[in-house]
């Protein structure tokens, strides 16, 4: 399968890229990894005129921690990801994550951003990101702007993003002690995307209330979906097994799954349930570690 | 408007005037006629374009030649030096890690990165290592066999029975 003809632009610097997405407007999409981009363009589901690559921009591929914050450039690699020692020790859940995201070759090429950017509610970063509380860096014409995650996804395919904004950096705030995080998808098979996928955050004190929870899911809505009822019936209380069924069931209630080849809209709330439930376990199960 | 890449593939350096939406696959396949990278499902699915770049695995069916500007390719036809089967292939030969053979050079490629970054894997570690290709023929068990022949190899190591699994 062969995409529609288009013109292809490399810049070097993100001033350069964001000067041909003002040029461009809507006729352009920005190529990261591809892998999301790539199969719809050979597919005819998307022509753009115009495609920048901003793979040749230097400086877009780091995973630091400055500031109390986990900084994670937009083009890093999810093998990348998957390989950092620095996140292994802070946040396991990008492990849980990576792995399942796709194949290893597909990881090799695949970046953090591209998944973000992408508005895409079957990705498994969103998930994750609204579990973590995350902040997206978007470069345009201006300058830099902080979005907020739980105010950058908005519908199918859309993002918060402008036409003339670039996705840049992600921002985590680095974990207290007492922090475990967990991520599972359900997939038929290798590659597949989520039949329902659960990420968790939180912190247990040492009495086991859990003083900060964040829960996000993975393709059981239009968009990524934070489950914030989940989340406030665990918030400030002591996590027993009571709290997180009742959590389980919240997200289950409050997601809107469609049926599909994947399982039935039954099937697929059911499986929200289960894994809120084993996540939550996973992810208190590392905070006390 | 076509553009002009550069690219060292196997060890020699190629200039092409190539359309942008030429993918890397076709670039190899049919503009240097290195036909031992395969198409099979079009859909960065199956693996059998897997080659590397710039060292690391990746499907060439879902990648642009323009995108590999600058860069070094390495595919199936660049892996055995002078005529004589590198370990991987050796192992795959021995172990009868291929039927119909169509997913071999996909397969190979993978594992050449496997084994570059993990010389020493486990069955596991070999299993989600390939777990972007796909093979119609063998069950897989004896692709895993051929791995771990080749690992063994690489590494100095006495390699244990090379008897295949019939299935």
């Amino acid at each position: 399968m062969i995409a529609q003809s288009f013109q292809y632009e490399s810049p070097r610097t993100i001033k350069e890229a964001i000067e041909l997405l003002q040029k461009y407007g809507d006729d352009a999409k920005i190529l990261s990894g591809g892998h999301s981009l790539i199969p719809m363009m050979k597919l005819r589901f998307a022509s753009p005129e115009y495609i920048i690559d901003i793979n040749r921009i230097p400086g877009l591929s780091y995973i630091k921690e400055e500031g109390g914050m986990l900084k994670i450039g937009a083009l890093t690699r999810e093998a990348e990801i998957e390989h950092s020692d620095l996140l292994k020790k802070h946040f396991p859940i990008f492990g849980d994550v990576t792995k399942l995201i796709a194949d290893p070759q597909v990881r090799n090429m695949g970046t953090i951003g591209g998944n973000l950017a992408h508005g895409d509610a079957a990705n498994d970063h969103p998930a994750v990101m609204l579990a973590l509380n995350a902040t997206v860096i978007a470069a345009g014409p201006d300058g830099e702007r902080a979005i907020p995650i739980d105010e950058f996804f908005f519908g199918f395919y859309q993002t918060a993003l402008q036409p003339d904004e670039i996705l840049t950096e992600i921002q985590i705030p680095v974990s207290q002690h007492g922090t475990g995080s967990a991520y599972h998808k359900l997939e038929r098979k290798v590659g597949d995307y989520a039949t329902a996928g659960v990420a968790v955050h939180l912190t247990l004190d040492k009495n086991n209330t859990c003083t900060s929870i964040g829960i996000g899911l993975t393709n059981v809505n239009p968009t990524p979906l934070r489950a914030a009822r989940s989340e406030q019936a665990l918030f400030g209380k002591e996590l027993t097994e009571e709290a997180i069924a009742e959590a389980a069931k919240y997200a289950s209630e409050d997601c809107s799954p469609s049926s599909d080849l994947r399982g039935s809209e039954e099937y697929k709330r059911a499986m929200v349930a289960v894994l809120v439930k084993r996540m939550i376990h996973k992810a208190a199960e590392r905070a006390k570690a | 408007m076509n553009k002009q890449i550069t690219v060292t593939v196997n060890g020699t350096e190629h200039t092409l005037e190539v359309e942008p939406r030429l993918l890397l696959v076709h670039m190899i396949r049919e503009v240097l006629n290195l036909t031992g990278t395969h198409i099979g499902c079009d859909t960065t699915s199956c693996g059998a374009c897997t080659i590397l770049l710039d060292g690391k695995s990746v499907k060439s069916c879902t990648i642009l030649a323009v995108q590999a500007d600058g860069k070094s390719i390495k595919t199936i036809e660049g892996v055995s030096a002078e005529g004589q089967l590198d370990s991987l292939q050796e192992g795959f030969h021995l172990n009868h890690g291929l039927h119909c053979g169509f997913c071999t050079p996909g397969m190979i490629m993978r594992a050449t990165e496997l084994l570059e970054n993990n010389p020493n894997p486990t069955e596991e570690e070999i299993r989600w290592g390939i777990s972007g290709n796909l093979c119609r023929c063998t069950g897989y068990n004896n692709i895993v066999k051929a791995i771990q022949y080749a690992s063994a190899k690489n590494r100095g190591v006495e390699t244990a029975s090379t008897e295949p699994e019939f299935v």
